[in-house]
């Protein structure tokens, strides 16, 4: 461990796979709790708005983990990768900043309007801030996106006589052919994850026998937004997402589909473990001819295999991008499993009886968030070895003065502190669930801090 | 073009500084101001609604530097690679103190988050204190334009290869920490009543005398340490209404408390904090981050980002401010008044 670019490397890895299990549920429970809220406004049922305001404090101990790990996520581009900010900050500062502009200053007033607000300025203004809150979540999420697709697909620059690179063209940033399918599938993912939550809270409570009367309520939205979100995970998000990167990363498609060499007639394994060294998969169970089909609609197309590339431009991490992929699609594809079976059930009337599915739907709460980070992995690792791809190479990115000693400090002070977090998020999740949605019925805004609970 | 992000970065560095300020000082002095749960959790609750919006400007402020110049973000942020970090943890650290101690109704846990809170806040504004002092007396920017300073070297500013901390640096974070004392005692005065209000005005009163002191010795030092910091005082005198605002606000704070009258006290408060930054923003001007060796200095003509770059986002920062300043004046509106913990909360 004496090389700074792989220590940085991890430190980044690791800060933002932690900072991202945060807001990964906060986005698509600020839709929810939109919906939550107008459903309330519509039907005036106290039931909803109980609900919202029980979500609403998950959502804000949630969205303080996301801020406050946010953070790094902004400095470290300064801080590890000094190069890359010199190089590229003409074009992804832009995004980043307008983030800030736009995005952070409207969440943080309206989170606290939110949270804080209900009672001293009525119902109206609560179910606007909700929707201000998601948009600014959102609008987060695209600005932060913008610079991702920008990385993995550079548009809108210009090449400079002493080998930099300049902005030219600031609206074809900011709407990145890559960006669109990349916004809808990652949104995607933030619902499913939310949604998931919330159905698996409700099936618990249905399963303890306590506050049922929400638990039903939890259920049934949740699930709808459930299928709704994890059917479009695969199409249209997902099938624009492999499209593209067919098109403009075939070697990273070759790495995650683990096809060595070229074929005709490629299929698409199920299963399997790639054999880097001896260039093959151990074990595979292949639907044959689907990956010509899927890519090019034909069977018998011929899909470029890693051996069509030159070995320099593959992938680093060739099995963990391959597992990632797989993870993130094997996972997709149980989650359009469970969904329907249980709306399904819920369309006949029997989910609420049916135990055993309740039992899948609580037991899935972990899942999607597994999902959310392999399907990043697959991202990034792909992008691999290229910090921005075709551009610069991730080893020439990294700060020139900074010892591999200084970044293993401080990557395990992060470690520690993330640990500790990570435990005391978990207590104070697990006393909010304990609570349930009754106990705050009386007094919603007698608090401290925006995440508060009220005094006993 | 390059004057005008120079003064938008300098503005929103400035709004950090006053807003977050003020609850920064507010955990700075809680410990001592508050003397029961009670009282501490009207601190907490005073700025509760506000201070993760006021810590935005910081982020956003970051992100306006890179764009702006995205040479001075790589170099500066990786040269001062330790004291950053660190800097992001203890902004972490905060964060949860304030948000988290409400969740358990447990003695021993509220206290634990009162001292990290108290910790978290005054360690802060000593290192955000000393970041500047580092930008003023300058740091050892190599010929490619990076560098790398530790924490320390032997506390000498005139070392050619400075330490983060020196005795010039720990006296701009002491400054720093009697000066946003000062204005969060100020603030927490206004947001309250009876006792407590009485005890931060004491405190109050406190900070502005260590201010008056540290502010003489700070600015004797610095003309010592860089006499060419006037020169721009002296081909532009209009600028010396900038250290007039600050001598002024200074005055202000301690007249304005033997008065009681809070409110004037927080905007002396901040007239002092507004001209203390804007002169040594004029001072500086045009260099970003002034280099031991003034030939390797960035200034705003070497950092900067592409014409068009910034060209473009002159619209786009522009209306991100306008919008700043709507969601701000509304949630101070919404939220002002004192602090009652027998309300129904906000």
């Amino acid at each position: 461990m004496d090389d700074p670019v792989l220590i940085s490397r991890w430190q980044f890895a690791f800060t933002i796979v932690y900072h991202y299990l945060f807001p990964a549920l906060t986005m698509g429970l600020a839709m929810l709790l939109f919906v939550l809220k107008s459903a309330y406004m519509r039907n005036q049922n106290e039931l909803y708005n109980k609900g919202a305001r029980f979500w609403g404090k998950i959502f804000a101990v949630t969205f303080v983990m996301g801020v406050v790990t946010g953070i790094p996520m902004e400095f470290q581009f300064g801080t590890n990768w000094a190069i890359f900010s010199a190089f590229s900050g003409d074009i992804i500062a832009q995004t980043l900043a307008m983030e800030g502009a736009f995005a952070f200053f409207l969440e943080s007033a309206f989170v606290g309007l939110f949270l804080f607000g209900e009672r001293r300025f009525g119902q109206r203004m609560h179910w606007f801030s909700s929707l201000m809150v998601f948009l600014g979540t959102w609008a987060s999420a695209y600005f932060i996106l913008a610079t991702s697709a920008w990385m993995l697909n550079p548009v809108g620059y210009e090449t400079l006589p002493d080998g930099g690179i300049a902005l030219e063209n600031y609206w074809a940033v900011l709407l990145n052919p890559w960006l669109f399918a990349q916004f809808i599938h990652n949104q995607g993912a933030t619902v499913v994850t939310a949604a998931f939550v919330m159905t698996g809270l409700g099936a618990y409570y249905l399963l303890a026998r306590r506050h049922e009367e929400y638990g039903r309520i939890f259920v049934r939205v949740g699930l709808i937004a459930a299928v709704i979100s994890s059917l479009w995970m695969l199409f249209p998000s997902g099938h624009l997402s492999s499209e593209q990167v067919a098109e403009k990363q075939p070697v990273a498609l070759a790495a995650m589909e683990g096809l060595f060499e070229s074929e005709r007639q490629a299929g698409v394994v199920l299963i399997g473990q790639p054999d880097v060294e001896n260039r093959r998969i151990d074990n595979p169970i292949v639907i044959p001819r689907a990956l010509s089909y899927l890519i090019y609609q034909n069977w018998n197309a011929e899909v470029a295999g890693l051996e069509a590339f030159p070995e320099e431009d593959w992938p680093d991490n060739i099995p963990l991008l391959y597992y990632s992929y797989h993870v993130m699609v094997g996972l997709g594809t149980i989650f359009i499993a469970i969904t329907v079976l249980a709306t399904f059930l819920l369309w006949r009337r029997r989910l609420f009886e049916s135990r055993w599915m309740l039992w899948i739907l609580m037991l899935a709460i972990p899942f999607p968030f597994i999902a959310n980070i392999a399907g990043w992995l697959t991202t990034e690792l792909g992008r691999q070895p290229w910090l921005v791809y075709g551009l610069m190479r991730t080893s020439e990115g990294v700060s020139p003065n900074i010892s591999s000693g200084n970044v293993l400090f401080t990557l395990i002070g992060f470690a520690g502190m993330y640990l500790i977090m990570g435990l005391l998020y978990i207590l104070i999740m697990v006393r909010e669930v304990a609570h349930g949605p009754e106990a705050e019925s009386e007094e919603p805004e007698l608090t401290e801090g925006q995440s508060g609970e009220q005094p006993v | 073009m390059e004057t005008f992000w120079f003064m938008a970065v300098a503005f929103m560095i400035t709004m950090y500084v006053l807003l977050d300020g003020f609850d920064l000082g507010a955990g700075a002095i809680h410990p001592f101001v508050a003397r029961n749960d009670d009282e501490r959790r009207i601190i907490i609750r005073a700025i509760g609604p506000v201070w993760d919006g006021n810590e935005v400007w910081l982020i956003a402020a970051g992100g306006t530097l890179f764009f702006a110049f995205p040479h001075l973000y790589a170099s500066s942020f990786s040269g001062f690679y330790l004291p950053l970090i660190m800097v992001l943890w203890l902004l972490m650290i905060r964060g949860l103190s304030i948000e988290l101690r409400s969740h358990l109704k447990d003695p021993l846990w509220a206290s634990f988050w009162d001292a990290a809170f108290f910790l978290g806040s005054a360690l802060l504004v000593i290192f955000f204190g000393a970041a500047l002092g580092n930008v003023v007396r300058g740091v050892p920017v190599a010929e490619d334009g990076y560098f790398f300073q530790p924490l320390w070297t032997n506390f000498s500013p005139t070392n050619p290869n400075p330490g983060i901390l020196d005795w010039y640096t720990v006296l701009t974070g002491l400054l720093a920490l009697s000066t946003l004392v000062a204005h969060g005692a100020n603030f927490v005065a206004v947001k309250t009543e009876h006792e407590l209000n009485a005890r931060a005005r004491r405190f109050a009163r406190f900070g502005w005398i260590a201010t008056i002191l540290l502010t003489a010795l700070t600015t004797v030092s610095t003309f010592y340490l860089r006499p060419g910091m006037l020169s721009n005082f002296a081909d532009r005198p209009w600028g010396v209404v900038l250290p007039a605002l600050a001598l002024g606000g200074l005055a202000g704070m301690g007249y304005f408390n033997f008065k009681g009258r809070d409110k004037a006290a927080f905007l002396s408060s901040s007239a002092y904090i507004l001209g203390m930054l804007t002169s040594t923003v004029f001072a500086v001007y045009p260099e970003v981050l002034p280099a031991v060796d003034p030939a390797n200095s960035l200034t705003i003509y070497n950092a900067s980002a592409s014409p068009y770059g910034l060209g473009v986002g002159l619209v786009w920062w522009s209306i991100g401010m306008v919008l700043a300043a709507v969601y701000f004046v509304l949630i101070y509106q919404l939220f002002r008044g004192k602090v009652r913990l027998e309300d129904e909360g906000y």
